[in-house]
């Protein structure tokens, strides 16, 4: 952790989020301070550890462990100084040892076991926290080994699709191809949702060993990042990370001294909510419009410029290491059902203390909006929480008791998507929300298949003439119908899934549209 | 724009296409550079960019109109982003930017009375624990105001 000198380490997150609440001017300030007290320190820029109520968080390491101090502003950082918190001092911003609060220590923080503990930047920190050790295992391993590790993890999809990993790289090694990809999706545009840019910014180098690890198992030696444009720092940080990893060998043609090659470069979407989806993705990553493929071929036979590809999500590809450390069996014994290992939640909205919780499946929703987030920040009450980005489910608090796992979602009609968590106090209008939902399916929908390119907009204008009462009946049926046809009839997730906030919308709070009940068909409240 | 830049942007776009060559993915990291060094695309660029990448026009064409990002007219010198997704509409968007509006005079969509200020709406900065989010100038702003955005437009209007 700190080297072996008895300079005291401070810890400043750099991540976006961080840095939008002020973390630069809190780390300026520190270093200001402790030029003017003639103290020598060492402020390292750490990643965000995803407690986001408490950032910035400024942590002091000591003979302890790393105490905290949050959410700090420049204006208090005299008095951080004045109550010795370079020795741990108490002060009212002190959240005391940070890996013994309830909020961390309750987690199990597996893909995240770096985030916001390490210098993202620093090759040395990286492996003194046990970076590197999985690739070095990887490549005294054959191709097989490593997919059959990955395979009988369960590890499956964490971009939303939830599609096995270990088959669709399976199916990419089988392949003959002399050229093969690695693509790795961070093209995070579900709002609600920034665990794969915190840990790019937080830990880059697991990203880059996942990855290097995929390429191992499958054939293949070049990958590609797709990053949105919306996200700077993390393009910033990825870059930054893979240079250095070319600089010390463990990228390039002679991967950490094995004659192996990985290459990994960065590309920038350019504000396309649906280049997500992994086929408009590649599309994308080919240099044309980011409109989506007909599947089949799968991307893993014919992917990037027609070759076989392994399309992963970023959280997908940063948990590998883990799973080839520990091993499959250990990486399994966490979940439930068919749901193996750990999710990373995000908590955000309307909620007291928002952030990342990386969880075993299986928690409740319950204990993450009510027992680490406690509750609404605005301190009313919740109304409804939307799980898995704008195509997932509005779900009442009723549903509450819900174990957070991709099958207990799907059964009662929603998704767990990249497992976003959205909190909604009670002045949200579900009318509302589901106006917005096929509004964006209108403005984000690639234009390929009609349901959803069309759908969407008379999905808006349908949604206007039922708030206003106008022939409600008649077009509360048309919205089911049209909702039917944009869920069996898309070629993707954009048209096929906006359908899941409507109907939800609708089914949990029929009173926001001016209707009473929904019983197999409609009744209108005014009729 | 000054008449030299053609050239100046063709080697830009040459540079970045080689780097790349074993690559492909031309169109949209030219059309990405042109951007960069000009804030916007000029007509002019689309057909430099088909002719250096050898496409059509057309081609070119879809792929600059198919990204929100790209633009054919000049950016303001002030450009403020507020993020209109769902996790910053639970934290009070569609408030503030009422409030925009209001006391700033300024439509998101739109360039300030000056000119010297454009607000647009983006969907998701990723910021969605500390919203509501905006980004002014490229400097990304949490638990956003009225106020944290006039302080950091720095007395521009």
């Amino acid at each position: 952790m700190s080297p072996a000198t008895d300079l005291t380490m401070i810890y400043v997150p750099r991540d976006a989020a961080s840095i939008s609440v002020g973390a630069d001017e809190v780390a300026k300030r520190i270093e200001e301070e402790a030029a003017k007290r003639g103290i020598t320190i060492k402020v390292v820029r750490n990643g965000s550890r995803g407690a986001m109520w408490l950032e910035p968080l400024v942590e002091v390491s000591t003979a302890n462990g790393r105490v905290g101090y949050g959410p700090v502003e420049p204006g208090d950082v005299d008095a951080l100084f004045d109550c010795g918190f370079l020795e741990g001092g108490e002060h009212s911003l002190s959240v005391g040892i940070v890996d013994k609060h309830a909020w961390f220590a309750k987690q199990s923080r597996l893909t995240f076991a770096r985030v916001g503990i390490v210098d993202p930047l620093s090759v040395s920190d990286y492996e003194a926290h046990g970076g590197f050790l999985a690739l070095r295992k990887a490549l005294a391993m054959d191709p097989e080994g490593i997919v059959d590790e990955v395979a009988s993890s369960g590890l499956r999809g964490r971009g939303g699709a939830g599609f096995p990993a270990g088959i669709k790289w399976r199916t990419v090694l089988q392949t003959s191809a002399t050229q093969k990809y690695i693509c790795c999706n961070a093209d995070e545009g579900d709002s609600g949702t920034f665990a794969d840019r915190i840990l790019m910014e937080g830990d880059p180098f697991t990203l880059i060993e996942g990855m290097t690890i995929a390429g191992l198992a499958v054939g293949a030696t070049q990958g590609l990042i797709y990053i949105r444009s919306e996200y700077p720092h993390a393009i910033a940080a990825m870059q930054s990370a893979i240079l250095l990893a070319n600089e010390f060998k463990i990228l390039g043609d002679d991967v950490l001294g094995s004659g192996r090659s990985f290459e990994i470069e960065v590309r920038v979407g350019a504000g396309s909510y649906v280049c997500g989806e992994e086929t408009a993705m590649l599309e994308s990553l080919e240099g044309k419009r980011g409109v989506v493929r007909a599947k089949p071929p799968l991307p893993a036979i014919e992917g990037l410029f027609g070759k076989p590809t392994v399309v992963n999500n970023v959280m997908t590809l940063a948990s590998v290491p883990w799973i080839i450390n520990n091993g499959a069996a250990a990486y399994h014994d966490f979940g439930t059902g068919r749901s193996r290992g750990t999710q990373v939640f995000q908590l955000a909205g309307n909620i007291a203390r928002g952030g990342i919780l990386e969880l075993a499946f299986g928690v409740s929703l319950r204990e993450l909006v009510d027992g680490f987030g406690e509750g609404t920040r605005t301190g009313l009450a919740v109304k409804t929480v939307q799980v898995g980005g704008p195509l997932g489910s509005y779900l009442p608090t009723s549903a509450f008791d819900i174990s957070m796992d991709y099958e207990s979602l799907l059964a009662i009609g929603g998704m767990l998507g990249h497992g976003g968590v959205v909190v909604f106090d009670e002045t949200v209008n579900m009318a509302k929300q589901a106006r917005f939902a096929m509004a964006f399916c209108a403005e984000e929908s690639c234009g390929k298949c009609t349901p959803c390119r069309i759908g969407a907009i008379r999905g808006v204008e349908t949604i206007d003439k039922i708030v206003a009462g106008e022939r409600r009946r008649e077009n509360l049926e048309l919205l089911l119908d049209l909702c039917e046809v944009m869920t069996d009839g898309s070629l993707c997730a954009m048209g096929g899934l906006t359908p899941l906030p409507v109907k939800s919308a609708l089914d949990n709070f029929p009173a926001d549209f001016g209707i009473e009940v929904l019983v197999g068909g409609v009744r209108d409240a005014t009729a | 724009m000054s008449t030299t830049w053609p050239v100046v942007v063709a080697e830009d776009i040459r540079d970045s296409i080689t780097h790349f060559a074993h690559i492909d993915g031309s169109v949209l990291r030219a059309l990405q550079t042109v951007q960069t060094k000009f804030g916007y695309v000029p007509d002019d660029a689309l057909n430099m960019v088909a002719d250096i990448c050898n496409v059509s026009r057309a081609e070119v064409y879809g792929v600059f109109t198919y990204y929100s990002d790209f633009r054919s007219t000049p950016p303001a010198p002030n450009i403020v982003k507020i993020c209109v997704a769902e996790a910053c509409q639970a934290n009070g968007s569609d408030a503030l930017v009422d409030a925009i509006r209001n006391e700033m005079g300024l439509d998101v969509h739109a360039k300030s009375r000056s000119g010297d200020v454009e607000a647009a709406p983006v969907f998701c900065l990723g910021n969605c624990a500390l919203g509501p989010s905006a980004v002014v100038n490229n400097q990304i702003l949490g638990r956003v105001t009225v106020a944290k955005i006039r302080a950091a437009l720095g007395g521009v209007q």
